[in-house]
Order: structure tokens, then C-alpha cells, then sequence
């Protein structure tokens, strides 16, 4: 397949070229990815799609530099992973890239904005600015009144809001998401994909991986993967006033 | 979609003109189903002439003739409000004849059928959802109808899944015997609609 059309000139914020991952030994090779071109720009959300066993996790934890390719390169912000001291790739994944989880991972024992601020502090940034950072997210998020709340005492949605703050606090280029609306109800799981896109609409980069077509109707694009090859992605469709004119097609 | 109903309701919280009827019908509708003046002014029409609704006699036609429904079309509105539409039989759907048809045609890969339907449906989800994000965030009809037609393409989207898989199965299986046809599937006694 062709590579998803860009803008050019374009910076990508993560980069996938020819990347191939299999798993196991002959007889019983598996190919979770095949040569997969993947490019996700500043402001850009991507969604991912396709069947289980597609690939779709693979991809991301790959995109995340949690697990090497067994062919094909990874460039995050330009910066090629292959090859990558261990210690610069951990400071990497640390102060760049953002991930947000199905089951919101916040640590119970700690509040709010202490979750949220947590990936400044672990960076070795001074408690004070990793907190007024930490603030500052939640805020964005709409969950600054929650800032001294556990996660226990929190809503679900509540909970993803401050799992994404978490995710962008600070200067976090990339983001990256699995099934990142969990078990919300459609409204507020629609509310989280809100949320994420409007983060790309200040900047970050976002793959968001789904299985909820409603939710990946929500990026900019989407790209559909099945045996671990893309198959099809969305072309940038016309803006919505079509559809109150009747010229979708 | 039945207007003659939906005017009604418009009538039921109070007497209106008929113009004041359409804008009322439009943003009711998330200006999603657009209706044009001389349609209102014929349904507006039946429904007096059917004692729904009735005028002020003030001898006039068009603008000036202001609508205020009956018992009778109160009746009329409660029960259209509780009866269920005619949901029984399934609708002669096109893109659901496509993918029958494309597994029959020789040389024809059903999955890059399915694949083209699935991403222009992708398609029509990303306005929708853009819609949604835009103006239906301060719009409750319009976010309403928005949601509807996201469910419905959807739902489309995962026959389209199911479909895909149900092909795959059917290639990997050996084919059947000749002398063991087939029994003829349920949906051959099943009437569609339109």
C-alpha cells in the first residue's frame, strides 16, 4: 500500500518505515507486523484500527520504543531508536512521548495532580515546576477541582481525564493511546476522545489504537491494519457542512 | 420520516405560523432534514382538513393563518409517539446486496470489496464526529441526530466486520458434496422492505 498522504514539509513527530515484527521461530513464525510506513505529524491524530491479533498493540508498543522491530526503522521527533543508548531512549519515552491505558493506570496512593505530575518528577524535574505543570494539565482537562481527589474517589471519566493530563504534562510531543476510552459509556468515552483531540489541536501528535469505530472517527485519519499489514486508511474527508447539503458523494 | 407528526408536536406547545413552523422544524432536526415552505403549508393543509389541527378564521391563506392542534390531533400525536415503526422485516439494502453479489463474482475479492465500503463509511463517520465536536456541542437535536447517524454507520461498519469474517471462514472450508445441497437460508422467506 502507499504511504498515507502528507503535507509537505511536514514535521513528523513518529516516523514508522518498513516496520516488520515477528515473534517465535520457524515452523511457528508469527507476524504480528509487516513492513508497516506510518508518519504522524505535529497536531495529528491517528487512529489504528483492525481485528484482534491484527497488530494494532504490537505497532504501538513499537511506536512507543517499549520493543524493538525485527526490521524497518522507528524515528520519534526525527531521532532514529535504533541504536539508541538505553538510557537516552528511557529519558525519550520520559520527557516526549505520553501513553494513556485502557485501565487508566493512575497509582491509587497518590492524588490527582501528584499522578499528573508524576512523569515530571521521575524526570528529575524540581517538585514545585512538576506540580504547577501537573496543575496546569489538569486544568486543561477540566479536572483542576479534582487536584487533591484520589483516584478512588474519582468517576471513570474523571479518572481518564487525569490519566491524560498525566500523559501530556509538560512538553510531550507524542501520544500514545490503547483503547484509551476503556469501559466508559459512549458519551463520556466520545468525551475522552474529545479531550485527546483537542491535545493534537495544541500541538501533540497522537496514535490512538481502537477496535470502536466511533472513536476512531475522531482523528484526523485513520489506517486500518489487518494480519500486521495496513490495508486502507481514510483520505481527509470533505468538511462536515456537506452532509446538511446532501454532497457527501 | 412522518412531518405531519412532527408538526404537530411543533403545534402542541402552542399556536404557531406556518413559516414559524419550518425554522421550528429545521432546528428541531439539527437543520439536518431541510423542508421547504410549500410542503408545510400542504401538510398544514391536511391536518386541519383532517381536524388535527385547526386556523384562525381570518379568511386568509399563507403567513398570516396562524395553527393550533386539536384534542383530536393530541390524540393522534400521543399514540404516533408510542407505536413502534414497522421494523420486521429487513431493508433492501445496497451495500448489503454488494458484498452478496461480490462473493458470487468470479475474480472478485469480497475483502477489497469490503474494504472500500468500510473506509468511505470511516468517511462519513469522521464528519459526522466533526459535526459532533462543532456545532452539535451547543445544538441538542442536532447532537442527537448526529449520535443516531453514528450508530447507524456503525452498526454497518460491523456487519462489514462480521461479513469479513464469515467470508474468511467460508473460503478456509472445504467445499460441500454435490449430493448434499445447501438448505435454503432463512432470509429467502423473509420479505424486505422498500
Amino acid at each position: 500500500m502507499s504511504r498515507p498522504e502528507q503535507d509537505a514539509g511536514a514535521v513528523s513527530v513518529l516516523e514508522l518505515r518498513g516496520v516488520s515484527k515477528t515473534y517465535g521461530q520457524e515452523p511457528a513464525l508469527v507476524h504480528a507486523l509487516a513492513g508497516v510506513d506510518l508518519s504522524v505529524r505535529a497536531g495529528e491524530m491517528v487512529a489504528v484500527m483492525g481485528p484482534s491479533g491484527s497488530g494494532k498493540s504490537t505497532l504501538l508498543t513499537i511506536a512507543g520504543s517499549l520493543e524493538e522491530p525485527t526490521s524497518g526503522n522507528v524515528l520519534v521527533c526525527g531521532m532514529p531508536l535504533a541504536g539508541m543508548a538505553r538510557g537516552r531512549r528511557a529519558r525519550l519515552r520520559r520527557r516526549v512521548i505520553g501513553y494513556v491505558f485502557q485501565d487508566f493506570n493512575l497509582l491509587p496512593g497518590l492524588t490527582a495532580a501528584e499522578n499528573a505530575a508524576l512523569p515530571l518528577e521521575l524526570d528529575g524535574v524540581p517538585a514545585p515546576r512538576a506540580r504547577a505543570a501537573g496543575l496546569a494539565a489538569l486544568e486543561a482537562l477540566g479536572v483542576a477541582g479534582r487536584a487533591g481527589w484520589f483516584p478512588d474517589q474519582l468517576s471513570g471519566g474523571e479518572r481518564q481525564r487525569v490519566a491524560i493530563a498525566r500523559a501530556v504534562v509538560g512538553d510531550r510531543r507524542l501520544l500514545l493511546a490503547d483503547e484509551p476510552s476503556g469501559a466508559l459509556d459512549s458519551v463520556n468515552a466520545g468525551e475522552v476522545m474529545r479531550l485527546l483531540h483537542e491535545a493534537c489541536q495544541r500541538g501533540v501528535a497522537a496514535v490512538v489504537v481502537t477496535h470502536d469505530a466511533q472513536l476512531a472517527a475522531w482523528a484526523d485519519r485513520i489506517v486500518l491494519l489487518r494480519d500486521g499489514r495496513m490495508t486502507g486508511h481514510t483520505t481527509r474527508p470533505p468538511g462536515p457542512e456537506s452532509l446538511l447539503t446532501g454532497e457527501t458523494r | 420520516m412522518s412531518v405531519p407528526h412532527v408538526l404537530l408536536a411543533l403545534l402542541s406547545e402552542g399556536a404557531k405560523y406556518g413559516l414559524q413552523l419550518r425554522e421550528e422544524f429545521e432546528a428541531g432536526t439539527g437543520e439536518v432534514w431541510p423542508l421547504n415552505v410549500g410542503q408545510v403549508y400542504r401538510t398544514l393543509g391536511r391536518l386541519e382538513r383532517d381536524g388535527l389541527a385547526e386556523s384562525d378564521d381570518t379568511g386568509q391563506d399563507g403567513p398570516q393563518k396562524r395553527y393550533r392542534i386539536t384534542g383530536e390531533g393530541q390524540r393522534v400525536l400521543a399514540a404516533w409517539l408510542r407505536t413502534p415503526p414497522d421494523l420486521t422485516s429487513p431493508p433492501r439494502d445496497e451495500l448489503v446486496m454488494k458484498v452478496l453479489v461480490a462473493a458470487r463474482v468470479p475474480g472478485t475479492d469480497a475483502h477489497e470489496v469490503i474494504l472500500a465500503h468500510r473506509v468511505y463509511l470511516l468517511e462519513l463517520m469522521q464528519q459526522w464526529t466533526r459535526l459532533k465536536e462543532g456545532e452539535a456541542r451547543d445544538d441538542l437535536s442536532l447532537a442527537l441526530v448526529v449520535d443516531s447517524e453514528l450508530f447507524r454507520l456503525d452498526a454497518v461498519i460491523r456487519w462489514l466486520d462480521a461479513a469479513e469474517v464469515r467470508l474468511a471462514r467460508a473460503a478456509a472450508e472445504p467445499p460441500r458434496p454435490a449430493s448434499a445441497p445447501a438448505p435454503a437460508p432463512q432470509l429467502r422467506r423473509l420479505g424486505a422492505r422498500r
